[in-house]
């Protein structure tokens, strides 16, 4: 029995990455060689995916199976939702939000990239690059990933030419500049023959950077944390009723950003009233300081008003407003239209809101902005104006995705209908 | 810069949304099988409202068909934690004709827990049930949202999910409908046992190897209780074995291992190369039986 390293493996870092590609860019053959060679599919499994295939009249095992869960994506031979994929190496721990490629799941897109710290980027090096590889990138880009892996994969069809592989890369980083993406990193591969997805290839001597698995393992995950400031969204508040825990008020929540200590000046938003951090506990322990995202509970030394909803900061203060702009997604077949009330959900605080102006609508393919729109269709991205009944506490986006995020909720039918990231007031 | 370990900031997110389930809905209850992933579920709970007690009972569907080991585990948990049980009984549910039990050699109760569960959550008036289902155990799973909508006739429509971005979970609903939630979503099968180990969680013996009667059918190893039938040529043998999952006696396989510590079952995992559900009659009956099964209000 091969022995493992039971102490090694249980402090590892957590990676999460989203693929972006079509089917025919060799999407669900990536991430099935990176399942496979990391040896996170297992034989039963495997098995599954070859009497599926040969039922479906495949030869070959076809990998895409493996991630395509529902009955209709199996029959349609298409990805309709994002789809979660876990695998470990003995460095980390990685957690894959594969989503569709194809354009009208655009919502998917913003979706998986919401959660993720890294986006993988397909280009068939056959083709190159092309509208959809542009439309990704602004994806990543405007959900605010940190690194981008832009996979030159199916060299093995091209002759593993250098060439190819640098015309591609020159092309895309005038996309990267366009999109202000600071960390782009290219890799020529072939998902299929498995070069330089695991094993470095032998068929490309000419590259000599890391093969994807090395990339995924070593690239830093960066939480984000501003040692200058701190964030706690208030979940939930603990009162316990008990003789041992009669003066106990706890405000819990996950920290947002930053770190907080015992003994920190903190403000509540939008009150803005006043305390000191008296104690930070994590189940029965006593905590000196908490770091993002840690899930904490927090007692104040003053008795302040603090409920659900309320922002607890420190540090550089948040922004409180009642009139924002944000960019939006919309996703649902209802247009959204001046005037509409939406319930809007911003990091543990509800209230009600109405778009008061569509600003422009960002023409994916393009990156032209298109202003005059009257309604926003199910897929559009735009900047808008927003109004809401009761003030936010938030962060522009771009400095913290948890305060800077809101969803749009339709008060009829209750299903999330938009995403908004926030620029400012 | 400080990050945290794959398993702190897992705890953290589930953490996080089991206070979101507290906070958004007026009746949750915990689904707690004695599997453990529930074992996980509630410890997590625990810790997420500390020191007040769980806000919120556990759920217990028993299908009359469980390994006595479970039942002794879980009253001394409920005890331990000062938490409410309420048990929705599958043979109840058969007695009064809600449904009708399977026969054959292959019968199980599995299927019938989804009525027996719907039945609660509608007598109690539950809005959320939360499940300790993870996405890496099956792939219908693996499209699922961390709250999950269901509709008043307790079914999930997997192609119309409610978009979940960031960790913003929209808990709203019509009346009668109800969602149900999985905190732990994003855990493996290595991420709970290493998380049990890390947090020393007591788990049921079963789990760890004994010697227990057993029979071979269709390539698995099953326990010899008094509900399973035996067919012609099945014979029992005493065998050292232990459960990698634990579901209703009829459809949990056993797993032949020496391991007798978490280190053991760490270290057996990993070596392992066959999914832990592998063992589960209920999923091989055909290529879609989870999402067939889930559609229509399974845990």
């Amino acid at each position: 029995m091969e022995k493992t390293d039971t102490s090694g493996y249980l402090d590892m870092e957590l990676l999460r990455f989203t693929t972006a590609g079509s089917v025919d860019d060799g999407k669900s053959t990536l991430i099935g060689r990176l399942l496979y060679d990391s040896k996170s599919i297992f034989e039963d499994q495997l098995e599954a995916v070859e009497i599926a295939s040969r039922r479906g009249g495949n030869d070959e095992v076809n990998l895409a199976l493996l991630t395509d869960g529902l009955r209709s994506e199996r029959e349609q031979g298409i990805t309709i939702d994002v789809a979660y994929r876990y695998f470990a190496t003995p460095r980390r721990k990685f957690i894959i939000a594969d989503t569709p490629g194809h354009v009208q799941y655009t919502r998917n897109m913003v979706t998986g990239a919401s959660t993720a710290d890294l986006a993988i980027i397909l280009i068939d090096a056959r083709n190159g690059v092309l509208e959809q590889t542009l439309r990704h990138s602004y994806i990543a880009a405007l959900l605010g990933i940190q690194h981008v892996v832009v996979c030159v994969n199916k060299m093995d069809l091209v002759d593993f030419s250098r060439e190819v592989f640098e015309e591609t890369r020159a092309r895309y980083l005038d996309i990267a500049a366009k999109l202000r993406l600071d960390s782009v990193t290219f890799l020529p591969l072939s998902a299929k023959l498995g070069d330089n997805v695991v094993s470095a290839s032998t068929r490309m001597p000419w590259y000599a950077g890391p093969t994807l698995m090395e990339l995924l393992e070593t690239i830093p995950v960066n939480h984000r944390v501003n040692e200058q400031e701190s964030r706690l969204p208030v979940q939930y508040v603990i009162r316990p009723i008990s003789d041992k825990f009669h003066d106990f008020r706890g405000y819990s929540g996950r920290l947002a950003g930053g770190v907080l200590k015992k003994g920190d000046p903190v403000t509540v938003y939008p009150s803005g009233q006043r305390s000191t951090v008296a104690a930070i506990t994590r189940h029965d322990q006593e905590l000196d300081e908490a770091f993002a995202p840690e899930s904490i509970t927090v007692q104040l030394a003053d008795d302040v008003d603090v409920s659900r909803g309320d922002l607890l900061a420190g540090g550089e203060p948040p922004l409180v407003a009642r009139e924002i702009t944000l960019m939006i997604c919309w996703f649902n077949e209802r247009p959204l239209r001046p005037g509409n009330r939406y319930i809007i959900m911003q990091a543990t605080r509800e209230t009600i809101g109405v778009v008061t102006a569509i600003l422009h609508v960002v023409n994916v393919n393009t990156l032209e902005s298109e202003s005059g729109k009257e309604s926003l269709q199910i897929n559009d991205i735009a900047r808008v104006a927003l109004k809401t009944a009761k003030p936010l506490a938030f962060d522009p986006y771009a400095k913290n995705r948890v305060t800077g995020s809101l969803i749009f909720v339709d008060p009829d039918t209750f299903e999330t209908v938009g995403g908004g990231m926030i620029e400012g007031v | 810069m400080h990050t945290l370990t794959h398993l702190n900031e897992l705890e953290s997110e589930a953490i996080y949304v089991l206070r979101e389930v507290a906070a958004q809905f007026e009746r949750p209850v915990i689904l707690f099988s004695g599997g453990k992933d529930s074992i996980v579920l509630t410890h997590l709970a625990h810790k997420a409202f500390y020191p007040l007690r769980i806000p919120f009972p556990l759920l217990h569907i028993d299908t009359g068909h469980n390994f006595q080991e479970t039942l002794d585990y879980r009253d001394a948990l409920v005890e331990r934690l000062g938490a409410t049980l309420i048990v929705g009984s599958v043979q109840e549910s058969i007695d009064t004709g809600r449904v009708k039990e399977e026969t054959g050699y292959n019968a199980s109760r599995n299927k019938l827990q989804t009525t027996t569960l719907l039945d609660a959550i509608e007598k109690y008036k539950f809005d959320a049930a939360v499940g300790g289902a993870r996405r890496d155990e099956e792939k219908a799973r693996a499209k699922e949202r961390f709250f999950s909508h269901r509709d008043e006739f307790g079914q999930w429509d997997p192609k119309n999910q409610r978009p979940e971005l960031w960790n913003i979970f929209n808990g709203k609903k019509n009346i009668g409908e109800h969602f149900r939630v999985f905190p732990i979503s994003n855990w493996t099968e290595m991420d709970v046992w290493q998380y049990i180990y890390k947090e020393g969680v007591e788990m049921p013996s079963i789990y760890f190897t004994h010697e227990r009667d057993a029979f071979f059918r269709d390539g698995q190893w099953l326990a010899a209780e008094p509900c399973m039938k035996l067919k012609p040529g099945e014979t029992v043998e005493r065998k050292q074995v232990r459960c990698r999952t634990i579901g209703d006696i009829s459809c949990t396989g056993l797993t032949l291992s020496r391991a007798t510590s978490l280190e053991e079952i760490i270290d057996e995992i990993a070596a392992t190369r066959v999914t832990e559900r592998g063992g589960r009659a209920d999923d091989k009956r055909s290529e879609t039986a989870m999402e067939d099964r889930k559609i229509s209000g399974y845990f």
